[in-house]
């Protein structure tokens, strides 16, 4: 194109918050259907349990009861909840059948004319259990003679693989220094403010199940169309939803069979809203639990040479696409770093607690922090500034395109760039002063640093990685455009949206290729019957894949206008330009869009000769860019196209006597190529990084010894509120990828990667000078107080 | 067993019969079909649900809805605040919008009583609202840009 871009990477409001500024967003719950019945369910008060017996009797009688579902008899109805990983051993339904294997695990679902008779009569569901031995360490589970959570499986080891890459122990022999650590990332999750819910119809004139939901999941209905035996054309999950947040986690597989298996069997569209302890206990959406062992070795500039990486995943009792998330991580497993052998073992078991589900970054985050923890540890250890330590490891601008040691090439960067934006913004000679001035005056300040890459686009063949017998290798996505008579454009996309700005995404996007305006672009959600093919916004993709597939598909309408309004101007093709929306003789007539849409749509025998097909429409899917193969038989492989990259600073002063940490200063410098919609890309990396604050400072599902779930309010289960998260500041950096349509790349993840580590990276400068550390996420106040009491206490 | 509840809800008089264990959030969006005023911990923690009860911000999931009798309630279906949800839209101060409702509240309870928040005032009005998107750094610009031309207004008005 040659005319500048015009809407790209300038301010333009995003279309999609007018509906939510009036109170007309269409969330889930909100959805009515006529004659609609209400499910709640009956949960596992144990962690292990033989379910001896289940008298639904008194709950059937209940007022306004339809149907009480339980278990038993359920594998004759459903499949199973698929899992990532070759186990089949593992087998999971979405109620519990014949045993419990964690509290808040469904039991039973009643279906009543109300939510309140339902939960009324779920009162009245009477369940005799015999209770099991348990285990819900993942230490502990790793032991053979541990109970097994799934006895048909053996063990609980899901999952052990030892990658390695690169000569790991000549380098650790080599290096003049070597130090390790152990870490930990405690179990939390993205805890969006809306539940998850689903509502689903079954059309019987049409032998059509319809479904509702606040999903945010790949190849969701096929999964749902698989566990309730249905053709996958016989599902249609209708996209036009707003979901009230996700970051990974909106994937109620098991409430959507419930749903549609309860609604086929009633004859009556079924409501399943969790309830917020339901979603905590009971919805499967925890998120990584692991523990870490790190050992690096190291030269005496603090040029790390190896690293060597144990990763012990906890999914707890449901196995599902948790696994994964030791996956991703191999895609940047060196970060930002020149590190030239890795040694990475991934390992996964299973315990009685709640279900793991994809959560934001698909297990990066805790990765990232156990990388900068070690680059931290190297700076200490050599007394060398952390940022000096990162300059020298970083990979320079003019490296890139860099393979790393697992067999990824980063697209582009400019590392030191971002770093030095960062450091340019937060003034680090002023925060290293008041860090100075703190600590003098009797305070414990510390100042944080953290690099975090944020692969982008994926194409999915972590799922190949961890398991052969998955050959995926592309995760496309797809955008459809058709104009109408008038010139006026409508595109179709295949997803619902969780707050990304999808609409405003294609609208722009779109509304640059053809030059016009944006704003009078309508994008419209699909569904999955009549959507081309889609995988979500998972994996910081729709930038790079919608973005590809709505610039592709309106490139093909822009070409097919061009060539009808060059032959109705009398040209030769080739001769007429586009601009402005229209196409432009060299002498200066034009004909716009809608002018050529009349003709394309009414008057076919003034369409140039060729062009055969009346109207104005195009459909583009979109390949990931770098997709098509499968890892190799040591693991290497591309699985992301894009890496953006960012630097997080920030200022810390944690409270001698309570232990309570308070941010200040807390600034980002963020590469994700161009910027599309500058106000979103600000959105998604500050929030992030609050998320990440939550993950770090706050946020636990935690479990006593007994395996009693104690984390199912939201007062257990603390999120920052706007007193913890400070005033977080951000500048750009553009180093464009050379893959996608506009050198854009992903942006959902990085605040979340980033931000952990630079939290955990300021709470342990601040207790550096008392001579100890917190290692282990989350850095609860209880814990910071106790230590720093300690050391106080020392001579 | 059901008694009658009469209030004012958006400036309209509502009469009907509910279950005195009916919260306000629930006869709001299931007797009077108001869903804009979302549920998220139905226990008080999380703002989505909050509601202006006589011009006050309050947790509607915390009260009855026999609680609100003779009351008046305003939803943001019925807030008809132009300039602060402008702001909203200029700042960009959300992005799944499930909290926005909420903010929206919390934010004209600030404003009735205080014209000319400071930053603090602002997250302190808003504490009790949690938003899982944002980080909050662009509904506090939302907030002081709306108080900013609300004075504005004041002065021109």
């Amino acid at each position: 194109m040659a005319d500048p871009a015009r809407f790209i990477s300038t301010r333009r409001r995003v279309r999609e918050d007018r509906r939510f500024v009036t109170g007309t967003g269409r969330f889930v719950a909100d959805i009515r259907l006529p004659g609609a019945l209400h499910a709640a369910v009956v949960t596992s008060p144990h962690p292990a349990a033989r379910i001896v017996s289940i008298d639904t009797r008194a709950a059937l009688a209940s007022e306004g009861v339809v149907e009480v579902l339980s278990g038993a008899g359920l594998p004759d109805l459903v499949d199973p909840i698929p899992n990532a990983l070759d186990t089949p051993g593992i087998c999971c339904y979405p109620l519990a059948v014949d045993a419990v294997r964690y509290v808040g695990e469904w039991v039973a679902v009643v279906v009543a004319r109300t939510r309140a008779l339902a939960e009324d009569a779920a009162e009245l569901v009477e369940v005799r259990y015999r209770e099991l031995p348990f285990v819900v360490d993942a230490e502990t589970a790793l032991d053979p003679s541990s109970p097994p959570v799934h006895p048909a499986h053996g063990s609980n080891l899901l999952y052990r693989r030892l990658f390695s890459w690169g000569p790991v122990e000549s380098d650790f022999s080599a290096a003049p220094h070597r130090l390790g650590f152990d870490l930990a990332w405690g179990r939390s999750s993205t805890v969006p403010v809306e539940t998850f819910g689903v509502v689903a119809s079954w059309d019987a004139g049409r032998d059509l199940l319809d479904i509702w939901a606040s999903i945010q999941m790949p190849s969701f209905a096929e999964q749902v169309a698989s566990c309730l035996r249905l053709d996958l054309n016989q599902v249609r999950v209708h996209y036009d939803v707003d979901v009230g947040g996700s970051y990974g986690v909106k994937r109620g597989l098991k409430h959507t069979v419930v749903a549609g298996l309860l609604a086929r069997r009633t004859g009556r569209p079924v409501r399943l809203v969790e309830d917020r302890l339901e979603n905590m206990a009971g919805g499967d959406m925890h998120g990584p639990e692991r523990k870490f062992r790190v050992a690096v070795a190291f030269d005496d500039d603090g040029m790390i040479r190896s690293l060597k990486l144990r990763a012990l995943e906890d999914v707890g009792a449901q196995s599902g696409r948790a696994p994964l998330q030791l996956g991703k991580p191999v895609s940047a497993i060196v970060g930002a770093y020149r590190i030239g052998s890795v040694a990475y073992e991934a390992i996964c078991v299973s315990t009685n607690k709640t279900g793991q589900t994809a959560v934001r970054g698909f297990g990066m985050a805790p990765t990232n922090l156990a990388l900068e923890t070690a680059v931290d540890r190297v700076a200490r250890h050599l007394g060398m500034s952390r940022f000096a330590v990162r300059r020298t490891n970083m990979i320079r601008a003019h490296q890139f395109p860099y393979r790393i040691p697992s067999g990824s090439t980063y697209d582009s960067g400019d590392y030191h760039a971002v770093l030095a934006k960062a450091c340019g913004l937060a003034r680090l000679d002023r925060l290293l002063a008041r860090r100075a001035a703190a600590r003098a005056g009797g305070r414990v300040a510390g100042v944080g640093i953290a690099t975090c890459l944020e692969p982008s686009g994926g194409n999915s063949s972590f799922e190949a990685l961890l398991n052969p017998k998955n050959t995926t290798t592309t995760w496309p996505e797809s955008c459809v455009i058709k104009v109408d008579r008038t010139g006026l454009v409508t595109a179709s996309i295949a997803t619902s949206t969780s707050g990304q700005g999808h609409e405003t995404l294609t609208a722009t996007l779109i509304g640059e290729e053809l030059g016009i305006d944006p704003d009078r672009i309508r994008v419209l959600h699909a569904d999955t019957l009549s959507a081309m093919p889609g995988n979500t916004p998972v994996a910081s993709r729709m930038a790079i894949m919608l973005g590809g597939a709505a610039t592709g598909a309106a490139g093909r309408i822009r070409d097919r206008a061009l060539a009808i309004g060059a032959h109705l101007l009398g040209l030769a093709p080739g001769e007429a330009e586009w601009s402005d929306g229209a196409a432009v003789a060299p002498d200066g007539r034009r004909l716009s869009l809608g002018e050529i849409a009349q003709v394309a749509h009414r008057e076919y025998h003034r369409l140039p000769p060729g062009i055969t097909e009346p109207g104005l429409q195009a459909t583009h899917v979109y390949q990931v860019p770098t997709g098509g193969t499968l890892p190799d038989a040591d693991g290497r492989g591309q699985m992301y196209p894009c890496y953006s990259f960012a630097a997080h600073l920030v200022y810390a002063e944690i409270d001698r006597l309570t232990g309570t940490v308070s941010l200040a200063d807390y600034v980002i410098a963020h590469d994700c190529g161009t910027v599309i919609n500058p106000d979103i890309v600000r959105g998604m990396v500050i929030g992030g990084a609050a998320h990440g604050i939550g993950a770090a400072l706050y946020e636990e599902f935690a479990y006593d010894g007994q395996g009693q779930f104690l984390s199912g309010t939201l007062a257990d289960y603390v999120m920052p509120t706007a007193h913890e998260v400070p005033d977080i500041r951000l500048v750009e950096h553009c180093t464009p990828s050379p893959l996608t349509s506009h050198g854009q790349k992903g942006v959902g993840e990085g605040g979340y990667l980033g931000a952990p580590a630079a939290v955990a990276s300021a709470v342990n400068d601040a207790l550096a000078p008392f001579g100890v550390a917190c290692l282990d996420l989350p850095m609860r106040a209880g814990t910071l107080s106790d230590l720093l009491a300690t050391a106080t206490e020392q001579p | 067993m059901s008694v009658p509840v009469t209030m004012t809800v958006n400036g309209r008089a509502v009469s009907d019969t509910v279950e005195p264990r009916v919260t306000l959030v629930d006869f709001l969006r299931d007797h009077l079909g108001l869903t804009g005023t979302h549920v998220g911990c139905e226990q008080g923690v999380c703002g989505a649900c909050s509601v202006l009860l006589d011009g006050v911000p309050v947790r509607s999931c915390l009260l009855f809805a026999v609680q609100a009798g003779n009351r008046s309630v305003t939803t943001v279906e019925g807030l008809d605040d132009a300039i602060l949800q402008d702001a909203f839209e200029e700042t960009h101060a959300m992005q799944c919008g499930y909290c926005t409702p909420g903010m929206l509240i919390a934010a004209r309870g600030l404003l009735s009583d205080t014209p000319d928040p400071s930053e603090d005032d602002i997250r302190e009005a808003i504490s009790g609202t949690l938003c899982r998107c944002t980080g909050y750094v662009q509904i506090v610009e939302a907030i002081a840009l709306a108080a900013s031309r609300l004075r504005q207004d004041e002065r021109h008005g």
